[in-house]
């Protein structure tokens, strides 16, 4: 069975860098598809991917991992403005962030606006 | 604000230091972009030797591999660096992905255990670098999350980067693609394997030194 949590940005906003970390690898670790809140800063996505590495074993494979973030790049002044500003505001709990174990999650397929994430076991496409 | 007096003192710092030692120059990328390949051309061309091995099979490279004061001329100018070439980044390993590829069980393991090791060594090494060249096939979706976070890192740290796009020779090969996804960047399209463009790509180096 396929199982999906939700961690609203509320949850991980008072932890340190390592809290998230671990925190999302625990879950993934329990075969949980993972869909937070917004996003981790740009070091600790890199530091998620150092720190699976060093927990991938023979019952751990590692992860599939996407952060869909709105960027709209064609905006005009007023709208660069209010994106700026909504930025300013809610930082990180924009977007989201997919993070599922490799044994289940096979392929996370995307575009800046758009995921599709394709599942081992079920042999069928997702689309978020 | 902080932020950006942040990034101020660590321009002025690693400019300072840039006078004094030799530039590092990283080849970054997921695994089979050819980032290896891309470093025996240059060591081919400047030194006149190969810097290491290549394979069609994924994490051939799983150990961080340097090569000392490189200097590359062209039109009068000179550009000294030490090519650091990098283990492939995922963010999963499954040793029976190599045992798929044709590899003994034992072997197999041992090299799944090693490149996830190449991998934090390399993650641990973006801190050291200078310039980086983020090497991808293109031939493939470069919008993956790997791609996107190696980027955004260097980014934040405001490490210059030149995007490579590799093996231009293959028919599949997109620029476009690569060049839309990261339009912010300098695209230099090339094939390490048979030398395409590899005028271009000095030129492209040249440029993202100063």
């Amino acid at each position: 069975m396929l199982s999906l949590e939700f961690i609203p940005y509320a949850e991980i906003e008072k932890l340190t860098s390592v809290g998230r970390i671990r925190k999302l690898l625990k879950l993934a670790k329990e075969k949980k598809i993972v869909l937070l809140q917004g996003r981790l800063k740009k070091d600790e996505e890199t530091e998620l991917i150092k720190t699976t590495m060093e927990e991938v074993n023979k019952d751990f494979k590692g992860i599939e991992l996407a952060v869909v973030y709105p960027e709209k790049k064609d905006s005009d002044f007023l709208n660069k403005i209010k994106n700026t500003f909504f930025n300013v505001l809610l930082g990180d709990r924009l977007g989201f962030t997919v993070i599922g174990p490799a044994s289940v999650v096979k392929e996370i397929k995307r575009d800046p606006n758009k995921i599709q994430l394709f599942t081992g076991n079920l042999k069928r496409r997702r689309k978020k | 604000m902080l932020d950006f007096i942040k990034k101020f003192i660590n321009k002025v710092i690693k400019n300072i230091f840039k006078g004094r030692k030799h530039v590092k120059l990283g080849l970054y990328g997921p695994p089979n972009g050819g980032k290896t390949t891309l470093a025996n051309r240059v060591c081919e061309d400047w030194l006149g030797e190969k810097m290491g091995s290549v394979s069609s099979m994924a994490h051939e490279t799983r150990e961080i591999q340097v090569k000392e004061q490189i200097n590359i001329r062209s039109k009068g100018k000179e550009l000294s660096f030490n090519l650091v070439d990098t283990p492939g980044i995922s963010t999963r390993i499954d040793y029976e992905d190599f045992i798929k590829k044709g590899m003994k069980e034992d072997e197999a393991k041992s090299r799944a255990k090693e490149a996830t090791k190449g991998i934090i060594d390399a993650i641990k090494w973006l801190d050291d670098m200078d310039m980086v060249l983020v090497v991808l096939d293109s031939t493939k979706d470069p919008y993956t999350q790997v791609n996107i976070t190696i980027i955004g890192n260097l980014a934040a740290r405001d490490v210059p980067v030149l995007i490579v796009a590799n093996k231009i020779d293959l028919k599949k090969s997109n620029m476009k693609r690569i060049e839309a996804a990261f339009p912010q960047y300098k695209v230099v399209g090339v094939s390490a394997k048979h030398g395409n463009n590899v005028d271009e790509f000095y030129e492209a180096l040249f440029a993202l030194s100063k």
